[in-house]
């Protein structure tokens, strides 16, 4: 079990042998999104800016441009909270920006909402161009850390606080969503911090009768991959998409709007995640509980339907 | 650098005045006021034998200085001293501000002209994407120099004192921003609005290389840019007119935002195309 925010730090030291051009920066929480394994590898690589997340974002838009390749690193809360900079100086400039948001869900428990990443899939998927990525485990934020280093162009990566299972996933490709679960007629979709409670629910189901739902890892939101979700959508009659995050422009929506325009028969998409509401202080499990988001709540609420 | 480059350059200037009117008034919208009180500004960076290093025939070249206009509105001004040393922006192409499909965006827009260096317009990031530069350079040792020309009204921006907080601490002894204190933005005088004096105290106070300018004098912005302390990065207050060059366009707040039509343009083109004394005031 790891925090992938803790594979994140440890991936960021380690590529960071390879790829010189690498910096970081962060806004005086290096110790919680663990970009201090880079700072203290390459102290003249990391850049603190202090609790300064608007001018950290467009000093890195500005590095950027002389060939460095910087991730920037803060709560998901936080830095997608200054959507304006990541819209204008990183976004609309095309600056070759790394964003790594952590702490993102009500998962993270008893800070309450102000620390919370609810809307921050919304907010980066707007933005054209921007690659939005989640991995679920240890061994695919290493994957995913390496692709954005290699990709040419902004991505946001969206961290947990909280420690995830490893899955033996196949190799991260971004677009594809690897299968948890074989299952059929339904297809769940979830990833990070969900996807075990996922796969628990599907497994319980499953046993008790009531559906056989696949489970894939949705570790791409943007850009999905056409071919593939058109091969989904013919293989199963209905999706359900799990994420700790807000159900308006989350992952789910960016499924619903794929389906609903793209499918070639209609298909039914369901949505579950935090709804129109803001977090609160509460314990992780109290909280996931709260809004339907453990094995236990999922089979509830799909067993009644 | 002497009197008689400067007066080479009050006379090279007033076309830049024409151009920028003129491209204003053809898509009938942008901002007067503040493109002409920062001509000075830009020409004594960007002209020949100014105190930029650049090429306009090689503008990607490592070995640049770099100019960031992070007040975007202003960005006629920039269009046309550029197509005046030599880039790439032709005469017919100035006229196509802002024009469906034009490279020249109603404010800067650096995939479509890359010398652009950032994308600005929203105020106050222009200022951490110039720092940003400059730390770039002085991780790589290139000693060449990063300038940024911000606003007066933008300076009410907290982002801009985000970067007169952090650039000290980096020690960018290579980053100049010059503010364009032209005391007036769209919604009255700035001292109304939203007052920033005494302004050169407050950035002395953060730890800059203040200086204090007629930013229409040549000669004092090139002292200026020439004054430079190890590990400190600098300051200019410049004290300009707005609407400079422009009689009824002269410290009027109605003229930041809004084109001259067909009659004020021709009188505005008169002024300016006569006028060969600006940027030579003591």
């Amino acid at each position: 079990m790891k925090a992938t925010r803790k594979s994140f730090g440890e991936a960021l030291a380690q590529l960071g042998e390879k790829y010189s051009n690498v910096v970081c920066f962060d806004a005086d929480l290096s110790k919680s999104t663990m970009s201090a394994l880079f700072a203290k590898k390459y102290p003249t690589r990391f850049f603190e800016m202090g609790i300064q997340e608007a001018n950290m974002i467009g000093t890195a838009a500005g590095i950027s441009f002389t060939g460095k390749i910087p991730f920037i690193c803060s709560f998901a809360a936080f830095l997608t909270g200054r959507f304006d900079q990541i819209r204008m100086s990183i976004g609309y400039a095309q600056a070759n920006v790394k964003l790594i948001g952590t702490h993102c869900g009500v998962a993270i428990g008893e800070d309450g909402h102000s620390q919370m990443g609810l809307e921050d899939i919304a907010l980066m998927r707007s933005i054209p161009g921007m690659v939005v990525l989640q991995p679920a485990d240890d061994k695919e934020t290493h994957e995913c850390i390496e692709w954005a280093i290699k990709h040419i162009g902004p991505v946001y990566i969206r961290l947990t606080r909280q420690e995830v299972k490893p899955f033996n996933l196949d190799s991260f490709k971004p677009g594809i969503f690897q299968k948890v679960v074989d299952g059929e007629k339904v297809a769940f979709l979830s990833t990070g911090g969900m996807l075990e409670e996922v796969a628990t629910a599907a497994t319980i189901l499953k046993s008790k009768g009531v559906m056989s739902p696949a489970v894939y890892n949705m570790s791409t939101v943007k850009p999905l991959d056409s071919k593939f979700m058109g091969e989904l959508a013919k293989k199963f009659d209905e999706f359900v998409v799990f994420e700790d995050h807000t159900t308006m422009g989350g992952s789910g929506s960016a499924i619903a709007e794929w389906i609903s325009e793209s499918a070639q028969t209609p298909r039914r998409v369901k949505r579950y995640g935090v709804r129109d509401q803001f977090g609160e202080s509460g314990t992780p499990q109290e909280l996931l509980e709260k809004h339907g988001l453990v094995a236990q709540r999922i089979v509830d609420n799909l067993s009644n339907k | 650098m002497n009197q008689v480059i400067f007066e080479t350059w009050a006379k090279e200037t007033p076309i830049v005045r024409e151009a920028v009117l003129k491209m204003i008034h053809q898509c009938n919208s942008g901002h007067p006021g503040g493109s002409l009180s920062m001509i000075e500004i830009l020409y004594s960076l960007l002209a020949k034998s100014g105190v930029m290093k650049h090429n306009p025939k090689q503008p990607d070249t490592n070995d640049r200085d770099r100019l960031v206009l992070s007040k975007g509105h202003g960005v006629p001004a920039l269009y046309a001293i550029l197509n005046k040393v030599g880039y790439d922006i032709t005469n017919e192409e100035l006229m196509t501000l802002r024009h469906l499909g034009s490279r020249l965006q109603g404010h800067p827009d650096r995939v479509r002209i890359p010398y652009m260096e950032a994308s600005t317009g929203s105020l106050g990031q222009g200022a951490s994407f110039a720092q940003g530069i400059a730390l770039g350079y002085k991780m790589d040792k290139n000693p060449n120099h990063v300038y940024c020309i911000i606003g007066d009204g933008e300076s009410q921006e907290g982002q801009i004192w985000e970067v007169a907080l952090s650039a000290p601490h980096f020690k960018l002894d290579n980053l100049t921003l010059i503010v364009d204190y032209n005391k007036a933005q769209i919604d009255g005088y700035t001292k109304d609005v939203m007052g920033l004096d005494p302004l050169a105290k407050k950035w002395e106070a953060f730890g800059w290389n203040v200086t204090e300018v007629n930013g229409h004098s040549y000669a004092e912005l090139n002292k200026a840019y020439r004054n430079r302390v190890k590990n400190i990065p600098n300051l200019i207050v410049a004290n300009t007119v707005k609407g400079k060059g422009v009689s009824f366009m002269e410290n009027e707040v109605g003229w930041h935002g809004k084109a001259p039509n067909d009659n004020e343009l021709k009188t505005a083109l008169e002024e300016v195309r006569k006028n060969f004394q600006i940027g030579l005031e003591a």
